[in-house]
């Protein structure tokens, strides 16, 4: 053995240790891979020796050349031997190796269970410390739920060091088993007041992390953060505990209002800069949350504002970007008290770094007024001129238009100017926005009449000088985008061109051959309209000339076209053709074409909502799932899925953005005049009778008057749609002149001029602006933003409810902290795997009842803090209730509660939210204010409001009258502890959603729900003798109880109907969560009088049980005593399974009330379920998730119904059910605890799949 | 945070450590993403930059590169601090710490980081505590043959 050893280390000395190799890998960089893949070899054989101190030094070369990027998971039984070393230096070698290349998935994670737990529990402190950190790394969801309670009793440790650790490992915990959040929230609470600050900073760290995901759990815990808030001067805590409060805000305004003055103190005493920037940040969050009924409100928006601009001015870059950043902030809401820094942000567009002018851009954005956006362009455009890298130029360009363009055209006042803008930038090399700049301008030319004609000039001239944007740059670039929307531009507006002809030419013969498919489609197609524009006006000046000359030029160049390799374009240059061809021949046979042309191009456009089209009902008979034809054969089906499914039923996603453009009247076919009169007035009345088709109400005389717009007419009235009418016309004469602004001809001066005189004029107009209100500005420009949508549709964003993606673990963090503990919610504890089959219960009773043990004696011992410790018991012990109550009771009256104490039921740490918030600031919130202002607050508000109705009222009284708020404090919460537990008064718990009398509304609802359903009991145990069956409901008084009602009966089984059958006693022992009302207290025995037990004549019980927590599900175990013929007695066992449904009762919810609730937002939790159920009727289904009457049916629409359950404890679960023409049943529930709507439709679920 | 590497202006990964799961490949995908995005970056630049949906701060000391990945909602400048501290601890700890320090003694840099950052939130913000916690377990290490 010995000798082994020496060998052992003597081979050691010639091992590479890990200096060597990284020595030997920088010798060898040429070879470096040849190298390690020796190394690699070298490391296998050492890891096959048993010495572990060789194997550690192969493990921590490994783990180097894991970071070099080398695939060493092999190796990962290797680590875990090494981590499972006794010597701390090899363990710690272990753990750095594991935490480096184990994650959640590994599968030798599995095997560390044991020895981690064993290093945790271990002796020396740094052995759990190492366990701890890496365990942080690599977790996985069975190490979670197997390690959660060693790391718990860490939290206990003597040692700050490791409870430090414990603490911040509990959140990698709770992200990996979710469950263990709430038995070990408690403690983390503790945590906060922990006298080590490391400690007590962990805990803030990792409560804040939970927090910001799921922030209304943690509004209870506002009153321990402030405190802290206000007392600790370890930055690194307060920036997470206003980090904190940032998330908190939003849900509760007044909260806000009682932060903004120590958070404003901080800004101005502070000089840590990250510490400032999270103070405003979080007060930022306060202002947008505080919508109004600030004194102060706006010098925190000015400290904060002046503040960031120190932080902008500063040299630094990094102070600078997140000033900008911040100010983005304030920007939204508060957008005035930006605006005056213009200058530094515009500043802010000349730095060097990217990301700063970017962020600069995006503030702009916001800063835009009538007044300033037309020098704010200009700048933004030299800019652009000077802009190095595409990336920032494109960047400019379409905050350019974004600017120009928000809120449909509000700050454009001269379109002119914006028009020329759009061509400037057209200009400008290797865009990237092309199409953004197309879409701009037809969007102009569409929706702002007024400006049509100077459009259709600029484009007109756009198409002469195309070779100018199809340079050799425009190759990469998107730019020929522009020329689709020049050439519709000029076509669909041909009556606006100055020269028809010229524009033809131009585009005839313009090198167009080169530019993308679609585009020349459009050119070919706008050719046409431009023809017939020439046409007409030809024919009535009698030019025939002119006509010959550009049919024959078009003759020759669509021949070109029609042989295009593009499909589109080739068909339409074929069409064009042929019409041209057509139009010669008529004309040499002397006929005159003109008018019937005209009909081809006639009509006016409106825009169209960018999801018009996709709201548009499906009419009655059309279904659209159905196959016209015959359904195509299997092999091309894959195909058709991608056509059939997604929004893109009806258009194209790669067509120019919004809004798409409908149009009507128009006809592409050459037929008579009068077919086409007949036709039309055919079509005109089949559209006034189709409220779905885009009509036209422009009321403005139009250029292209059409014998159909007397008939449109007559039906104007009942059209839903909007023309763009503008109150003024928007060429203001005299004033804008196109020379002004005509700038596509690209000669230098003339540019530089034209920026100087709109500076000049923009200046001139700023100082007329200053000397009087901006009210009296220009009439205000009427774009009309509204765009036609089908009847009825609304133009609805779609769900925001939750942007988390599905997987994201906070989901499952999203759990209820205030509702007490359960018994069966404890941690796992060690067991035995070999032992799976271990009853749940009794596994985790072993944990429960210690803690339960330990608490009491503390409360017998411990007076003075009893309050505090005495609500643990309340949530641990169900049974010994009674008892509590009356100490609750007592210890009220002499021990002053802590604020922040926890709640008996949830209730009360409402309450002490409630109570805290309130009194910051009561001259603000006079008593009367209270009304108002509890809408706003959560739904714990609205939950309380019914039941402080009584004693509400006298407290805020009080408060006012008195100065000693604890006395009123005190008086208050010991009459609502007293109401549900000692008075036995109706408690608020079984409240109906609006806290109105429930039997208001089963006198109104005719569809209560033990009308429905029959009353039935189930058969819960059976023998030879003796049937019992059993049915539990909510007890009528609304108590937190339930009613099981009992019935013995003669078994069928029992052969001779003589026997004599005497019942005996009924032993049901109390739960932890569940407990009798007994006659006899101290028995848990109920003595049933040998009862006589005869054929067709049941005997009947009822029990009343109170339920600790309604939200899960419970059993209770028994037996029967019963005797026959005298003889002994003999003992039928019983097991009551008490689901969830037993705690809900259906009764008392109106269609009013159940969608009032449904909207409130108080249904936070959410969940579904389909099944299938192949041959149940509605009515059978309905039976079945109505169940015995836990389930109350509001509203039934054909195979559709929303089903109402109010719980025991309070909450409501809200079901809409579905049946489904194939079977399928869809369950999707909302209730106001997450718990009780998971387990509620786990029944519901199995009795599904269980009915016939 | 999410992960924190260091990495050479020669673009070699010194250190990484993970505190979110990710594959290997993905791992490797994103250090090379961000050593290119960073290392192309002007010294003049701001230290921050978004990166997919998170933040992602960096600091140069001499040749070294120290990088966080943290959430949209975390403190920029908080993780700035957290990288000044652990620079501050290896200066400490290897007295005027080189990039070669980190090298051959990569393991102690992990140590120390996982004495300062725990699962990704800052564990000990006492420079004082952390050096007495390396001190005493690099005591316990020579202890033992």
């Amino acid at each position: 053995m010995a000798l082994r050893k020496v060998k052992g280390n003597l081979e050691r000395m010639f091992d590479k240790n890990l200096t060597d190799l990284v020595r030997g890998i920088r010798n060898n960089k040429d070879n470096e891979g040849k190298y390690i893949a020796q190394c690699m070899d070298e490391i296998k054989a050492e890891l096959r020796q048993e010495n572990f101190a060789v194997k550690a030094n192969a493990v921590a070369k490994l783990t180097y050349l894991q970071m070099l990027g080398y695939d060493i998971s092999w190796a990962g039984f290797n680590i875990v031997e090494v981590m499972s070393s006794s010597k701390f230096t090899y363990k710690r070698i272990g753990y750095l190796a594991a935490s480096q290349c184990f994650h959640q998935d590994t599968e030798v994670v599995m095997l560390t269970t044991n020895m981690i737990r064993k290093d945790l529990n271990g002796q020396n402190m740094y052995d759990a410390g190492t366990a701890l950190t890496g365990l942080a790394c690599f977790i996985s969801a069975d190490l979670a739920r197997d390690l959660a309670n060693d790391v718990m009793t860490l939290l206990s440790s003597t040692k700050p060091y490791l409870r430090k650790k414990a603490v911040l490992l509990l959140y990698k915990v709770f992200l990996k088993f979710p469950e263990a959040l709430r038995p070990a929230f408690p403690r983390l609470k503790e945590k906060l007041e922990d006298p080590d600050p490391g400690v007590q900073s962990a805990a803030v760290n990792v409560i804040c992390e939970l927090a910001r995901k799921n922030p209304k759990n943690y509004l209870s815990l506002a009153p321990v953060f402030f405190k802290l808030m206000t007392s600790s001067t370890n930055n690194w805590m307060l920036i997470k505990i206003i980090k904190l409060f940032g998330a908190l805000t939003p849900l509760e305004p007044r909260l806000g209002k009682k932060l903004i003055e120590p958070l404003t103190n901080l800004i101005h005493s502070t000089s840590a800069m990250s510490l400032l920037y999270e103070c405003i940040n979080t007060v930022i969050a306060v202002l947008i949350s505080i919508s109004s009924g600030m004194p102060n409100h706006n010098a925190s928006i000015q400290l904060c504002v002046q503040k960031l601009r120190i932080l902008i001015e500063d040299s630094d870059q990094n102070l600078k970007y997140l000033g900008l950043l911040a100010m983005g902030r304030i920007l939204g809401p508060h957008p005035k008290a930006v605006q005056p820094h213009k200058d530094l942000v515009l500043a802010c567009l000349d730095d060097k770094d990217e990301s700063i002018r970017i962020r600069a851009l995006d503030l702009l954005y916001g800063m835009v007024s009538k007044k300033t956006v037309m020098e704010i362009v200009r700048r933004l455009m030299t800019h652009m001129d000077r802009a190095e890298g595409t990336f920032y130029r494109d960047e400019l360009l379409q905050k350019i238009i974004q600017i120009c363009s928000q809120n449909n055209y509000q700050y454009i006042t001269n379109f002119e100017w914006y028009i020329s803008v759009l061509v400037e930038l057209c200009r400008m090399e290797s865009s990237q926005h092309g199409a953004l700049i197309a879409a701009q301008l037809m969007d102009v030319a569409i929706r702002v009449g007024a400006v049509r004609e100077f459009t259709v000039g600029q484009m007109a001239l756009l198409l002469e000088n195309a070779h100018l944007l199809l340079g050799p740059a425009a190759a990469n670039s998107s730019i020929a985008e522009v020329l689709f929307a020049a050439a519709w531009i000029c076509g669909e507006f041909a009556h606006l061109l100055p020269n028809a002809r010229n524009t033809l030419e131009a585009i005839v013969r313009g090198r167009l051959w080169s530019v993308a498919g679609h585009i020349q489609a459009v050119i070919v197609h706008n050719l046409v309209k431009l023809f017939i524009r020439i046409v007409v006006t030809a024919e009535e000046e009698d030019d025939a000339d002119m006509i010959n000359e550009v049919t024959a030029l078009l003759e020759e160049r669509l021949a070109t076209w029609s042989s295009s390799a593009d499909l589109e374009v080739q068909e339409r240059a074929v069409f064009a053709l042929q019409l041209v061809c057509l139009v010669r021949d008529k004309r040499a046979a002397g006929l005159k074409l003109g008018p019937e042309l005209a009909l081809l191009t006639a009509g006016e456009l409106n825009p169209v909502a960018p999801k018009a089209q996709k709201k548009v009902p499906v009419p009655d008979g059309l279904d659209l799932d159905a196959w016209m034809n015959a359904p195509p054969s299997e092999s091309e089906g894959s195909g058709d899925e991608d056509l059939l499914s997604g929004g893109d039923l009806f258009f194209r996603s790669e067509e120019p953005p919004s809004p798409s453009v409908g149009r009507k009247n128009r006809k592409a076919q050459h037929i008579s005049e009068e077919d086409i009169m007949q036709r039309r007035a055919a079509r005109l009345q089949e559209q006034a009778n189709n409220p779905y088709y885009m009509k036209t109400t422009s009321n403005r005389s139009s250029t292209r008057s059409s014998p159909k717009t007397s008939l449109a007419n007559l039906n104007v009235d009942e059209i839903p749609m909007q023309a763009i009418e503008l109150d003024v016309p928007l060429t203001i004469p005299g004033m804008t002149s196109l020379s002004k602004y005509e700038m596509v001809d690209g000669d230098g001066d003339n540019k530089k001029l034209r920026h100087k005189k709109s500076k000049k004029r923009s200046k001139r107009k700023n100082l007329a602006l200053s000397s009087s209100e901006e009210e009296e500005a220009p009439a205000p420009l009427v774009i009309n933003t509204d765009a036609e949508m089908p009847e009825g549709a609304i133009v609805s964003d779609d769900d925001d409810r939750d942007n988390r993606p599905l997987d994201d673990p906070h989901r499952a963090l999203d759990i209820d902290l205030d509702s007490p503990l359960s018994p069966t919610e404890v941690l796992p504890v060690l067991h035995h795997r070999e032992a799976p089959a271990a009853p749940k219960l009794k596994r985790s009773s072993k944990p429960a009842s210690s803690t339960v043990d330990a608490a009491k004696s503390k409360t017998k011992k411990d007076k003075s803090r009893k309050s505090k410790k005495k609500e643990k018991n309340g949530d641990l012990l169900g049974s010994e209730q009674k008892e509590m109550a009356l100490d609750i009771g007592a210890s009220v009256t002499d021990s002053k509660p802590k604020p922040y104490a926890n709640g008996v039921d949830g209730k009360k740490t409402h309450d002490d939210i409630e109570f805290w918030l309130s009194t910051s600031d009561p001259v603000e919130q006079p008593p009367e204010a209270e009304p108002e202002n509890a809408p706003a607050a959560a739904d714990a508000t609205q939950k309380s409001k019914a039941t402080k109705k009584s004693s509400k009222e006298p407290k805020k009284e009080k408060k006012s009258k008195e100065t000693s708020k604890k006395v009123s404090k005190k008086s208050s919460r010991k009459s609502e502890l007293n109401l549900p537990l000692v008075d036995g008064a109706p408690s608020s718990d079984l409240r109906t959603p609006e806290g109105v009398d429930r039997r208001d509304y089963e006198v109104a609802n005719g569809h209560h729900a033990s009308n429905a359903t029959p009353d039935r009991h189930k058969l819960l145990a059976e023998d030879s003798a003796v049937a019992v069956s059993w049915r539990a409901r909510p007890a009528a008084d609304g108590l937190k109880q339930i009613r099981l009602s009992l019935s013995f009966s003669v078994s069928s089984q029992l052969s001779d109907s003589m026997t004599d059958i005497r019942l005996v006693r009924l032993h049901l022992p109390d739960t932890s969560s569940l407990a009798l009302t007994r006659v006899n207290a101290t028995s848990s025995d109920i003595d049933l009088e040998r009862a006589l037990l005869s054929p067709g004549a049941p005997v009947k019980k009822a029990l009343t049980v109170e339920v600790q927590d309604a939200t899960v599900p419970h059993k209770l175990r028994g037996a029967l005593y019963y005797s026959l013929n005298g003889g002994s007695e003999r003992v039928l066992p019983l097991k009551f399974e008490v689901s969830v449904l037993c705690c809900l009762s259906g009764a008392g919810a109106s269609r009013e009330a159940f969608s009032e609730l449904v909207s409130s937002g108080a249904l936070t939790a959410r969940s579904a379920f389909t099944t299938s159920c192949p041959d149940i009727s509605f009515e059978q289904l309905l039976r079945v998730l109505c169940g015995d009457g836990s389930f109350g049916v509001v509203e039934r629409v054909q195979n559709t119904a929303s089903l109402y359950a109010a719980s025991l404890s309070g909450h409501h679960v809200c079901l809409l059910t579905k049946l489904k023409d194939s079977g399928g049943v869809c369950v999707d529930g909302k209730a106001s605890d997450g718990t009780l709507l998971a387990n509620a439709l786990d029944v519901l679920r199995a009795a599904l799949t269980a009915a016939p | 945070m999410q992960f924190m590497l260091l990495f050479s202006r020669q673009g070699k990964l010194r250190l990484q450590k993970w505190y979110v799961a990710h594959p290997d490949k993905a791992k490797k995908k994103i250090t090379r993403e961000l050593i290119t995005t960073i290392l192309a970056r002007k010294p003049k630049m701001s230290s921050f930059l978004e990166w997919r949906d998170l933040k992602i701060v960096y600091k140069r000391y001499a040749s070294l590169y120290f990088c966080c990945a943290i959430d949209q909602e975390d403190n920029e400048l908080l993780t700035l601090e957290v990288i000044h501290r652990y620079v501050e601890l290896l200066d400490k700890y290897f007295g005027s710490v080189c990039e070669l320090d980190i090298i051959f003694n990569f393991e102690k840099a992990y140590f120390m980081l996982d004495e300062l950052v725990v699962g990704g939130e800052v564990c000990e913000t006492s420079k004082k505590n952390v050096l007495k916690a390396i001190a005493a377990q690099d005591l316990l290490q020579e202890h033992i043959p």
